[in-house]
Parts: C-alpha cells; structure tokens; sequence
C-alpha cells in the first residue's frame, strides 16, 4: 500500500525526492568514514599486540586489565586472566571495547550520522525513506538509546586514564620523567580531543544545568550551561575530531611498537 | 532587467495532478513567490497559492523548491542558475487542496493537545516577576512563525502517515519544551505526556526540522534533546527508578 509521500490524501509526484542538490554525497561520506574506521579498529582490536612501547600506550588498549596484557601495559593491574573463546584469546582490547563504543553508539550525534547513512532513515532531509514501518526509539533495542547517560559517565572515567597515560607519556623509555616526545603530544591531543567531545556531550549540558527550571537560583550551574553549550554548539566537529585522534594515536603507537617510527624526542 | 526563468509548477487536487511547465519574466531582487504571483497574473488564472506577509513573518508561503520545503517568499530567484528549471510543489506530508495549498489542520489538532500554560495557583495576571535568564531558553521557541516547515519535513509523518496520530512534531516539541522549562508552569507530567502521548520516542534525532527552519530555532540541540534527557530523568534512569521503588516499598512516597 502507498504511504509516505506516496499516500493518497498527498499531491501526486511519482518521484521520491525533487531536491536537485548532492543530498547523498553526506550521508556517503559518513558511511564511508565509519566503515573505514570499523575496519581498521576491528584489525586492531583483535591484533592483541603492537600497542604498548614504553612509556607509549594505544588508547584501544587502556586500561589493560587482563595477564594476557604485555609487561608494563597494566596501570590497574589484572584483574581479568586470560579468556578463551572458541579456542582464540581474547585480546585485552575487547574487554573494555563496550565502554567507548557504547558511548559513541547512542551519542546524540552519531545517532543521527548513522541513522541517515546506515539505515536511511532518513537519508537526507526531504528525501523518502526506504522502509514501509517506522518505531524511532520508542522500543528495544533502539530504546536503549536511553542509557547514553551511564556511558557518559564511563567514558569521563577513560578520558582520566587516557589523560593519565598522557601524562606518563612524558617519561623516556627508561621511565625517567622531564621529557617530551612526539608521542607525548600525540597522547596528549587525543587525550584533549576526548575531553572536549565528553565536555560538549548533550548528556553534560543536561547534567550541569540543562535540567534546572530557574537558572537564576544557581548561578554557578548557569555558568557551567552556558560553557558547556558554547561547545555543545561543535559536538558534531569535536565527535570527529576525537575519532580521528583515537585511531591516529593507535596508529602511532604501532608504528612506534613495531619499528616502523621511531618516536622522535624533544628533550 | 528582466531574465527569463523556467518553472514547474505542480497543479491539481486531492484526486490527480501533475507538474506544468512555464517560463516567466524574472526581475532583479525579486523571490519566488513574486515570480509565482506573475504566473497567477498572467498565465493561470486559478493558480491556488497560500501568502500573506511577503517578509518571512507569517509563515502562510511554505511549499517546496526543488524538493526543498522553504518560505516562497524568503528564496531568491537569483540563488539559482539562469539555466535551471525551478520545480515547485505544494507541501508533501499534508494532504493537498488544490495546487500549492494544502491541508494543514493536522497541526491545529496537535497544538489543541498540549495543555497551556498553567500558573501558581492563585497567581494573578500582571503579577509574575522573572528573571531574564530564565526565561531566554523558552523565548528561542518564541520566534516560531508556525510555517510547519519543521512539521512537513519530518520523516516521522512524511514518510509514515500512519505515525501521524501518535506524534506531535518538532514544532510542538517546542511548545513542550518551552512549557517545561519555564519556571512558573506548574504542569508536572509534561516529560511524561512528551513520551507516552506526543510521540517524542519517535523523533530519532536527525534534526531535519533544525535544517529547514527560517527562523533558525535549534529545535533538536535546545529542544527536543533536552526533552528526552529530561524523560531519562524520569523514565529511564536506573538510580532514580530503584530509589523511587525503594521508596515506595518503604511508604514514604
Ligand atoms: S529531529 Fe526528530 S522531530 Fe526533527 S525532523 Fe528529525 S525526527 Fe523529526
Ligand atoms: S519551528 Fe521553525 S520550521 Fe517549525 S513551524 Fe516554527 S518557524 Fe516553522
Ligand atoms: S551526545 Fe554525543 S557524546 Fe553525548
Ligand atoms: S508570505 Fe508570509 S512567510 Fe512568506
């Protein structure tokens, strides 16, 4: 049965969008910015090495929390053994992947990213979308959505580890303090562009202030609103920003750990 | 200096229609909807097409413009090329009347659903005093010029007709929000009646309606998301929900 723009009550036009501009060109190069990062942090995830090379740490793999962990990789220490899973080890990365991915799965920008590049739905604005039936988030699994907050909150407890191997990053291999590589800057712009992402999340422009009704009794909430909405305004920029900063401070890592840099120090 | 410009005008009814070629006159400086009036006068008589304003104010002149829902009377002619033909069609989310008019009615319905404002009681007119900050947010939402641009381009309705009965749109989202944010409405359940009777899970965020709106209200980023973490609060919050069912155990609620 016709629906949509197609249903009978509407003005007759057999075509699905008049828009004459280049409306597919975002969604595909969304799509193909995703699918290229997916690939290249599942190559990684599941590489289980070539991510720790004194003092530098990949950020897939912090915090490294099980023995499979290679020595000095482990700030927290081990609290997982080694896992099997059909006969293969689980790599280190996989155990907190859900932390970081979750928080950017039901990120209020990359829902809508994804939700137009992905499913179509819709592709662009004013352009018809594929699929007869149509629920939004009213129930599972897209309900889910809901927690963004709780990964929120998690993801602020790896942007403190992160920063903190930032910070240790400022050590030689030797682990004697006062020096600064190129990877120290590297950790440390990845470290910055998570804060910023974490900073301009919708959840924490909500959190520090967005809840209240009466910004003139908390006056120091109203403050942090209106500081946090500043950056809200570029969360789409900062959550790009800080996905590209993920995987190239990964990239470095490796590069470093297999041989392929060296990490040029400063002093 | 008179330029020639080429358009395709939809024409027809609930029952059939289709797009017409025909080419008109175009002075300097002047937009569409003035180069749609020359067409009335001077080649189809019964062309239908809804205006009041002609200064982006009363919101009677949305249509669509080369599949984009826009003001007819805010789109320069000189914003597209000599050579293009210009295709325009009535709004396609509400059921047409005749030509470029169609039936907005089902937002009248929806505003009738949202309770108004409701004050302290015994609170009188003239006598509420407010601070500016806290009344910034809901005056961003002030600024709607009802267009229902916003309304048409939202896929929740445009692509579903069968939503349109459980879902109110982002420009009444804004209506809700501008409500739950002020600090005097004393109406408790608007996060609640936002989800479960106005449709709010349905909105996926795709801002669409934040695109197309000429009055630039960001109506995803400053209303609908915060409406939906405001339903978190209440809903979906794991901490609030044990503590409201431990209480509730223990009476005190
Ligand atoms: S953001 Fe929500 S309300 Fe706005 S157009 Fe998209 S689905 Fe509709
Ligand atoms: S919110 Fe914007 S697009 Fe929607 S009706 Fe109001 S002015 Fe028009
Ligand atoms: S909205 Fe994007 S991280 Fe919260
Ligand atoms: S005629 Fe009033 S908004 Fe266009």
């Amino acid at each position: 049965m016709a629906n949509g723009v197609f249903s009978s009550s509407r003005a007759q036009i057999s075509e699905k969008t008049l828009r004459t501009d280049k409306w597919w060109l975002q969604p595909l190069i969304t799509f193909s910015v995703l699918v290229s990062f997916i690939i290249y942090a599942t190559f990684r995830a599941f590489e289980n090495g070539n991510y720790f090379v004194e003092p530098l740490i990949s950020p897939f793999y912090s915090p490294c929390l099980s023995t499979e962990c290679v020595q000095g990789a482990s700030l927290l220490g081990t609290p997982f053994g080694i896992i099997h899973i059909f006969g293969m080890t689980l790599s280190p990365a996989l155990i907190i992947l859900i932390f970081p991915l979750g928080f950017r799965m039901t990120c209020y920008y990359y829902r809508k990213a994804y939700y137009r590049a992905f499913w179509f739905s819709p592709p662009a604005c004013a352009v018809a979308e594929p699929k007869e039936k149509y629920t939004g988030e009213t129930r599972f699994p897209l309900l889910f959505q809901n927690a963004h907050r709780w990964f929120f909150y998690a993801g602020l407890v790896f942007n403190v580890l992160l920063t903190v191997d930032a910070i240790l990053a400022f050590r030689n291999p030797e682990k004697q303090w006062g020096h600064l590589s190129v990877g120290t800057l590297v950790l440390l712009a990845n470290a910055t562009f998570l804060w910023l992402y974490s900073l301009s999340c919708h959840t924490c422009r909500h959190t520090v202030g967005g809840r209240l009704r009466n910004f003139s009794k908390h006056p120091l909430r109203y403050k942090a609103w209106t500081l946090v909405s500043v950056l809200n305004h570029k969360h789409q920029n900062f959550a790009w920003i800080s996905l590209f900063g993920v995987a190239f401070a990964d990239f470095y890592v490796r590069q470093v750990a297999t041989g392929a840099f060296t990490n040029f120090y400063f002093f | 200096m008179a330029r020639k410009l080429k358009l395709r005008i939809w024409r027809g009814d609930s029952t059939s229609g289709g797009l017409k070629d025909v080419t008109v006159d175009v002075n300097e400086g002047e937009v569409v909807l003035d180069v749609i009036h020359r067409v009335q006068a001077e080649q189809m008589g019964d062309l239908a097409v809804r205006w009041n304003c002609k200064a982006g104010k009363c919101g009677s002149c949305s249509m669509e413009i080369n599949g984009k829902p826009r003001l007819a009377c805010m789109t320069q002619c000189a914003s597209f090329d000599e050579d293009e033909t210009i295709t325009i069609t009535p709004l396609r989310a509400f059921p047409v009347i005749k030509d470029l008019v169609t039936d907005v009615s089902f937002n009248y319905k929806k505003a009738m659903e949202i309770p108004a404002f409701e004050p302290p009681v015994g609170m009188k007119p003239g006598e509420p005093r407010m601070e500016q900050i806290d009344v910034e947010r809901s005056q961003e939402f002030r600024k709607c010029i009802e267009c229902f641009l916003c309304q048409n381009t939202c896929h929740v309705i445009r692509d579903h007709e069968e939503n349109k009965k459980s879902f109110a749109g982002p420009r009444f989202f804004i209506r809700i929000a501008e409500l739950d944010m002020h600090p005097l409405d004393i109406l408790r359940n608007r996060k609640k009646t936002a989800q479960e009777e106005h449709g709010l899970g349905l909105c996926n965020i795709t801002k669409c309606c934040t695109e197309v709106c000429p009055e630039h209200i960001r109506i995803t980023d400053n209303a609908i998301i915060p409406m939906k973490e405001r339903v978190v609060d209440q809903k979906y919050d794991p901490v609030r929900w044990l503590g409201s069912k431990i209480r509730k155990r223990e009476g005190i609620l």
